[in-house]
């Protein structure tokens, strides 16, 4: 492995997206999809289902309306890459998200934008007129609109989403169906995190090739990452995948790096003697951007509890896995904490974090005990005294 | 359309079933059992207790049976190790957030989570206490609700909003606060609760019961000043037998026996005022059609039938606009109640202000009704307190009577004789066959023209229903009825009541008559009635009720003789003058929330 990150820059990069575009349109959709398979190109939201099957599975269903959904409801904790990419290069979110339309066979695209990003609604807005008149001029039938979040972290789960855009409360569905066959409105919907929209747009623009050559065979091209914590150079990155842990540590740490929390509060924490054997990609530690990093003066007890707070509020409460389960890792690890429950007790939590993994609805549930195994096995002994 | 086989196998068993099946559904037919909470057969999927997981070849991940469509070459396991660790540590969270006091809940012995945790237990308490607290809302005269012991399957809700379309209660909050609650958290008698109870047949533990009245009715019989009566609706006749594991049978016999050995004083039957009901409502559709037919006069059709008070306040909640369609007649309950404490006490010389009037009912929303201001025609509360079939049972099982041991007796007199068309009130389409029966013929002086009484178009479980008998070679008297078509249209379940109500609204549709029921297949499925409660039990409860029908000497109810005599020599005519102050009522507007 090399020892070196490599910083990429095809997010920002200032592209004519017009052209490309026209140039799309003059192919078919099958070109187009075919081109996001080959580049390997997996969502950037954090799970990483591979973006052109996908998009193929949206093709390949009949209806007379499918829509395509741009997810900017960023939030989780310590991810803030796709507010950035929607300050600097909106104009290509929305290119993408015309590119996924033309190859879905789609007329209609959302923004589901986080409310907390509701300051960026004027300029995107006005970016959206501008493109519809764009589109007009390539002959192109896609309209955008945004729709904005109300706050709740659930909603960034592809079908609570969907259920919040139709006006109700934001709970997951069951899947299957799955939005390709049946998603907003019950249409066929492919839905695609920001980041993954702009770079279908630069596969599009340059090939499968180039974007292929990059990251390693499980993760191909690069990712828009959010670094934040213990580091002199917090902000936003684009890196090539698939480098260690301890190669990223290398660049951004202070010297003292005793973790890192790859992929946000559902994420998994690594500690120092593993950075070396930790691949930060989907064959590793997938993460949807957060990088945070924590030096020695951080207390791993405090940290977990904070992410765990977090679960047990921003938990829909629809699943039982995952309302209680979150409410009892917090309260267990506060009740070893104080020996009101003996440290083995943390096993009997580990056990229940296992049924959470496998029994929760949805993907929120399914990795909150991700940053609660990984803290457990590797700081234990901060829990317990 | 003949649908696709999906071949699979459950526990190495191969079975095939359609698509679109279910895994809970396939193992069913295969007898295993998988464990549910959230799932309930009445309404639509939800998959979010987890209880039902079961082990898939080749998924990482723990699909709910209940929410999972079977594929092809699907290799399922109910039971393994995995599936049994999931699902015990699923009931123990849940029991971590449930008020366990099981002893004391009137669901114990009926609670499903007591059931799924008495099977899957191993004792020791797991995890740590994460119960809320809140008080009980007991402001409802029809509803108890107790947060404390809710598990957040969202049956209610689904009940509420699917079957019912009234949406009283909803998901609030989220985390670990989300919980089921009202309109701003208003206590539920301020919400645009109807009272209905289907949240309750519907609720696996007690979060929902109903208010409970038992120890006052017990007080009342034990008070030797007190002169008690009670009144049985006819939908709990074929239910009451289900509180003892006997399945949905006619027993009024057993049920008479039960009420007179509890300590009643007398033993009536608000079947009587089931087919005094039908005197008044057919007098009251006659004139409404005479005085849009003959006088011209603006009067508002379709007239709706009112004995569901459920259904009459969802139409003051929700469709205000035509109270005036609904018929003035108090419901059957509601009649009773004011005759007993006036007519009735006069013949036995009894002291109104010492009587109290209790009636069974396979209703909640009758607790509420009785408690309306409006229903004081006698001078007194005319109905003192209404029991559920379910608190019925429960009070016959205190009180140490074995119920299938019981001979059958027959009701006191008078206020206790009735007939065949009275106790179809109990079903959908009951109340319109039996005001068919009579009113066709007291304008035609014959029978209806359907095979032995039968009004066959009425009945069965189908949500709407229409049905219209030509009027012909009439009376002198009903000329302007002559060659006219009646239209009637039948709803049960409020969801269907609104489809209905929409289009009578918009004018889509045009009928004379409607009847509609707020419970799905009438009060046999009302709130009050034994739990579980599926279409299937709903079918048999109707069965026995029309299979009781047939067996009645008299099944019309203009001939029945109580009838005629309280009309000689009391009410004197259908809608008369003491028929006005006793039997009817009137509605008013309430707000949407």
């Amino acid at each position: 492995m090399d020892n070196k990150i490599k910083k990429v820059d095809l997010i920002f990069e200032k592209v004519d997206y017009l052209d490309i575009l026209e140039k799309s349109f003059k192919r078919t959709q099958d070109e187009i999809i075919l081109d996001v398979i080959d580049s390997g190109l997996r969502g950037r939201g954090g799970a990483g289902f591979p973006t052109g099957l996908k998009w193929k599975f949206a093709k390949n269903e009949e209806a007379d309306q499918k829509y395509v959904i741009c997810n900017a409801d960023e939030g989780e904790p310590g991810t803030f890459k796709d507010r950035e990419i929607l300050t600097q290069s909106p104009e290509k979110v929305l290119a993408g998200m015309a590119l996924c339309g033309m190859a879905t066979g789609a007329s209609k695209g959302y923004i589901y934008l986080r409310g907390e990003y509701n300051f960026l609604l004027p300029s995107l807005s006005a970016t959206i007129n501008k493109f519809h008149e764009d589109l007009k001029e390539l002959n192109f039938d896609f309209t955008i609109e945004i729709n904005s979040g109300s706050g709740a972290y659930v909603c960034g789960e592809e079908t609570a989403l969907m259920e919040s855009m139709e006006g109700k409360r934001g709970e997951p569905r069951n899947k299957p169906p799955f939005p390709t066959s049946s998603g907003y409105l019950g249409k066929p919907t492919s839905i695609n995190n920001v980041e993954t929209l702009v770079f279908a747009l630069m596969i599009a623009k340059e090939g499968p090739t180039k974007f292929k050559e990059m990251g390693t065979f499980d993760s191909r091209g690069s990712k828009v990452f959010s670094v934040s914590g213990d580091t002199p150079t917090a902000g936003i990155f684009e890196l090539e995948l698939g480098m260690s842990l301890e190669n990223f540590v290398n660049e951004f740490g202070d010297g003292d790096t005793k973790a890192v929390q790859i992929g946000g509060a559902a994420g998994f924490c690594v500690s120092r003697k593993d950075f070396k054997d930790t691949v930060i990609g989907f064959e590793g530690i997938p993460t949807g951007g957060s990088m945070m990093l924590f030096n020695s003066t951080r207390s791993m007890f405090n940290i977990l509890k904070d992410y765990l707070e977090f679960f047990e509020e921003e938990s829909c409460g629809q699943c039982t896995p995952c309302r209680v389960g979150c409410q009892q890792l917090l309260k267990g690890i506060e009740a070893v904490k104080k020996g009101v429950k003996p440290p083995a007790y943390l096993d009997e939590l580990q056990k229940l974090s296992e049924t959470m993994k496998l029994a929760s609805k949805c993907g929120l549930g399914q990795s909150a005990p991700n940053p609660f195994n990984s803290i457990i096995n590797n700081f234990r002994e901060e829990i317990i005294y | 359309m003949s649908k696709y086989k999906v071949s699979l196998k459950i526990n190495n068993l191969p079975v095939s079933v359609d698509e679109g099946t279910t895994i809970l559904e396939a193992a069913r037919q295969l007898n295993f059992k998988i464990p549910t909470l959230c799932h309930h057969d009445d309404l639509c999927v939800a998959g979010n207790c987890r209880v039902c997981v079961v082990e898939q070849e080749g998924s990482r991940a723990l699909p709910a049976a209940c929410a999972t469509p079977v594929s092809e070459g699907m290799e399922i396991r109910t039971n393994s190790m995995k599936v049994r660790q999931a699902r015990k540590n699923i009931i123990e969270l849940l029991l971590s957030e449930h008020n366990a006091d099981c002893t004391k809940c009137f669901k114990s012995g009926y609670c499903e989570l007591q059931e799924a945790a008495n099977e899957y237990r191993t004792g020791d308490h797991v995890y740590l206490d994460v119960r809320s607290q809140n008080e009980v809302d007991i402001s409802s005269p029809s509803i108890e609700k107790d947060d404390s012991k809710c598990i957040r399957c969202q049956r209610c809700v689904r009940t509420c909003t699917q079957l019912q379309s009234v949406s009283a209660l909803a998901v609030t909050h989220k985390g670990k606060d989300m919980k089921i609650s009202t309109f701003l958290d208003k206590p539920m008698n301020d919400v645009v609760c109807t009272n209905c109870g289907q949240c309750i047949n519907r609720c696996p533990t007690a979060s929902l019961v109903e208010r409970n009245y038992i120890d006052q009715v017990f007080d009342a019989i034990y008070d030797p000043k007190k002169f008690v009566v009670v009144q049985t609706a006819p939908a709990t006749r074929v239910a009451i037998s289900e509180e003892f594991g006997l399945g949905p049978n006619r027993s009024t016999g057993k049920l008479v026996s039960a009420l007179r050995r509890l300590g009643f004083d007398k033993v009536l039957d608000t079947d009587f005022t089931a087919d005094l009901t039908i005197m008044e409502e057919g007098t009251e559709l006659l004139t409404r059609l005479k005085e849009a037919l003959v006088d011209g006069k603006d009067v508002a059709l379709p007239m709706m039938t009112s004995c569901s008070p459920g259904w009459i306040k969802f139409q003051e909640h929700i469709f205000p606009d035509m109270l005036d369609n609904l018929s003035t007649c108090k419901s059957p309950q509601q009649m009773f109640g004011p005759l007993a404490k006036t007519y009735y006490a006069e013949k036995i010389n009894k002291n109104p202000a010492e009587m109290v009037v209790v009636s069974i009912m396979p209703c909640t929303a009758k607790k509420y009704e009785a408690d309306r201001p409006e229903m004081r025609g006698s001078g007194y509360k005319d109905v003192d307190f209404v029991l559920t079939t379910r608190e019925l049972g429960r009070m016959i099982h205190q009180a140490g009577i074995e119920f299938d041991k019981l001979d059958d007796e027959k009701y006191d007199s008078i206020l206790g004789e009735s007939t065949g068309a009275a106790v179809i009130f109990g079903a959908t389409g009951g109340v319109m066959e039996a005001a068919l029966r009579t009113a066709y013929e007291i304008v035609t002086g014959r029978e209806v023209p359907f095979a032995n009484l039968n009004i066959k178009p009425v009945r069965g479980m189908e949500g709407i229903k229409e049905a219209a008998v030509k009027i012909k070679d009439v009376k002198p008297e009903w000329s302007f009825l002559e060659g006219v078509e009646l239209k009637t249209a039948i709803a049960h379940g409020l969801t269907n009541a609104k489809k209905l109500m929409e289009k009578v609204r918009d004018g889509s549709a045009n009928y004379h008559f409607i009847e509609v029921m707020a419970c799905p297949s009438g009060c046999i499925g009302g709130g009050g009635q034994p739990i579980p409660t599926n279409m299937e039990i709903r079918k048999k409860r109707a069965a026995a009720i029309y299979e009781e029908d047939e067996k009645m000497a008299v099944r019309k109810s203009h001939e029945n003789p109580e009838i005629t005599a309280i009309y000689e020599s009391f009410l004197h005519n259908p809608g008369g003058h003491r028929s006005h102050d006793l039997l009817h009522t009137h509605y008013s507007p309430k707000k949407r929330y």
